[in-house]
């Protein structure tokens, strides 16, 4: 009754109860219950037919086109999400607040709309695509579109993580270096990058399972060719659509264990940091 | 390496932080910028580092202008308030960092590097710390680990901004003692700057009074503690009593008590004030002649200290009176009491009073 008794009673905050059954209920109802669904559709195949499936040529050229745009976009959002975060929280400037509200634009745009939208303007007859088609780069209906789709719709993720670690990471830090007679470069390098590793690595690696998984922006912009530019989440939506459905989910499911193995990594990631720098307090 | 500030300004928007500053500190001295929050002490202190830019005026090194050198370049060593100690990098490679980031063919060998941040590392009594990361320390082992990492470069001055501002108050008393004892061992040209007078008169070679940007004394800490200079110093520097008192011909009169005040030995009748120090009050059970009445309204015994709060019989006044716990045992006063209290000593100012 020990156990009990230490749970339930002489807590300073009621209702452990509730919260954590109530909590406990609802993540049952919209993660484990729908995964354990996926497995159980997956598991009316058996292993030959599964790997038939997932390892089918077309799909296996998903996982690359897939694969190698959200690299690239993940890649671009670390340099690029860092700059926007450098700026926001080293500078002061009139409309920082506006830009600062505008990073969150791509999460709160409806993802369908960020799709056609850049698929408009990077047509060959659109604002940008009209003027990069000089120089013969399409972007619309080509690779280069999907990579931009997934540029766009996660480079928050590296923004949001990184701001809150550089406005808590003050100014004498970077101060203490100059005096030690380190030139910018080497405070940057030696000092910055590793203060704000972890959540610089958390972010892009966010970015990538997102952009791993992005539908509604890329379908629109991707051309959607087979071989060519067809992702490995419209693959998905394509057996749906064919009524496959035990084909559908031994697709997602290759999707679910790359985005929980990065899952996995990035709570390792920022584990390991935690322990070296807020160990002891 | 002396250090010599000429007209310095700074204001930050309308506020003025600096006010036409000149100083010069000396080879080899510990000198203290004191001074209440607000005045213009931590930014004097980052314009000599380099850390802020003057508005007007010039800061000298050993007679060589170096206004317009960066902060990387001036050779400073910079000590902060919150240690700014680099959390990511063990003890030891805080300590070589400086060395470490010198360009290649100033920048001393590895070997050369792990033994002078051996030999700085004992120098502050931590070398057990080298391979630990600062969170596994205390403040006060941070704070010295700050200090050695800001004296391996070898800085042709030390600048330290409210170094034990973030300690508690028994290793701040241990750490200042302390840095006394290191400066007299290390004699780098240092400038601290720090709001607790105690500090100022205990550590410094000299105290630099600053008061809303501008400089209202500048001495050794006798000079400063018993000539203040003018009544903010007066009453910065430790607590005080202001009495309304008339000054005539050397004689200055607060209610029915007569003092001494030679240095206002001229001039006719007039209103002065004349602030008396907590324990310069002498107190009797009995009436005295030249006394005040006063009522006994408060009594706390702090260790040693018997700190008394009495009220003039006449004006209400309250006056804080300091003395030893066995002499007010003696006297047998309890709270309530009537007693009269006689000022030993004031130091009179004429005008009209804060």
């Amino acid at each position: 009754m020990n156990w009990y008794r230490s749970f339930s009673s002489k807590r300073v905050l009621p209702g452990f109860g509730i919260s954590l059954g109530s909590s406990l209920f609802f993540i049952s109802l919209v993660i484990l219950l729908p995964i354990t669904g996926l497995i159980v559709q997956t598991a009316e195949l058996s292993w030959a037919q599964y790997w038939a499936i997932i390892s089918d040529p077309r799909v296996v050229a998903t996982y690359k086109v897939t694969l190698s745009a959200a690299l690239v976009a993940s890649a671009f959002n670390l340099f690029f999400g860092l700059l926007m975060a450098w700026i926001l929280t080293r500078y002061r400037f009139p409309g920082r607040i506006l830009l600062d509200g505008l990073m969150d634009l791509p999460f709160a745009l409806p993802t369908a709309v960020a799709g056609l939208t850049l698929a408009a303007v990077f047509s060959t007859q659109g604002w940008f695509g009209q003027y990069l088609a000089l120089w013969d780069i399409k972007v619309s209906y080509t690779w280069l579109g999907i990579v931009l789709a997934m540029i766009f719709t996660s480079v928050p993720f590296v923004v949001r993580s990184v701001q809150p670690v550089l406005e808590e990471f003050g100014p004498e830090y970077e101060e203490a270096s100059a005096t030690l007679g380190a030139s910018p470069w080497q405070t940057f390098f030696r000092i910055i990058l590793p203060e704000i590793k972890p959540a610089l690595l958390t972010g892009t690696a966010l970015s990538f399972t997102r952009s791993l998984g992005e539908f509604g922006a890329v379908i629109f912009i991707a051309g959607n060719l087979p071989w060519q530019t067809e992702v490995t989440s419209l693959m998905i939506f394509v057996r749906l659509q064919e009524f496959d459905y035990a084909g559908a989910s031994a697709i997602a499911s290759v999707v679910l264990l790359a985005s929980l193995i990065l899952l996995f990594i990035i709570n390792g990631i920022q584990q390991r940091y935690q322990h070296i720098t807020g160990g002891v307090k | 390496m002396s250090i010599s500030i000429e007209q310095v300004n700074k204001r930050f928007g309308d506020f003025v932080a600096v006010d036409n500053v000149n100083l010069s500190i000396n080879t080899g001295e510990l000198t203290a910028l004191l001074g209440p929050s607000g005045s213009g002490k931590t930014t004097l202190l980052r314009i000599i580092a380099g850390l802020e830019q003057a508005d007007s005026g010039r800061i000298q090194f050993n007679n060589e202008d170096i206004t317009g050198q960066h902060v990387s370049e001036r050779g400073v060593g910079f000590v902060f308030q919150h240690y700014a100690l680099f959390k990511h990098m063990t003890v030891f490679e805080n300590v070589a960092y400086g060395l470490t980031v010198k360009p290649k063919k100033f920048r001393p060998s590895k070997a050369e590097i792990a033994k002078k941040v051996n030999k700085l590392l004992q120098l502050v009594q931590l070398d057990w710390t080298a391979g630990r990361y600062p969170a596994q320390l205390s403040g006060g082992q941070r704070q010295r680990i700050a200090l050695a990492r800001a004296l391996a470069v070898e800085p042709k001055v030390l600048l330290l901004d409210e170094p034990f501002g973030a300690l508690d108050a028994k290793v701040r008393a241990e750490l200042r003692r302390w840095l006394r004892r290191l400066h007299d061992e290390i004699h780098v040209t240092s400038v601290f700057v720090t709001h607790d007078q105690e500090e100022a008169l205990e550590v410094a070679d000299r105290i630099v009074v600053m008061n809303k940007g501008a400089i209202e004394q500048d001495g050794t800490p006798e000079q400063v503690y018993d000539h203040p200079a003018n009544p903010f110093v007066y009453e910065f520097l430790g607590n005080v009593n202001l009495f309304h008192a008339r000054v005539k011909q050397g004689q200055t009169t607060i209610g029915n008590v007569q003092l001494a005040s030679p240095e206002h030995i001229n001039g006719d009748e007039q209103d002065g004030f004349a602030y008396v120090r907590p324990h310069e009050i002498e107190v009797f059970k009995a009436p005295v002649s030249d006394g005040l009445k006063v009522k006994l309204d408060l009594v706390t015994i702090v260790g040693p200290v018997a700190r008394l709060e009495v009220l003039t019989d006449t004006e209400q006044q309250l006056i804080h009176i300091e003395l030893p716990k066995e002499q007010f045992k003696q006297l047998a006063l309890a709270q309530g009491d009537i007693a009269w209290i006689q000022p030993r000593y004031s130091k009179v100012f004429l005008g009209e009073g804060i």
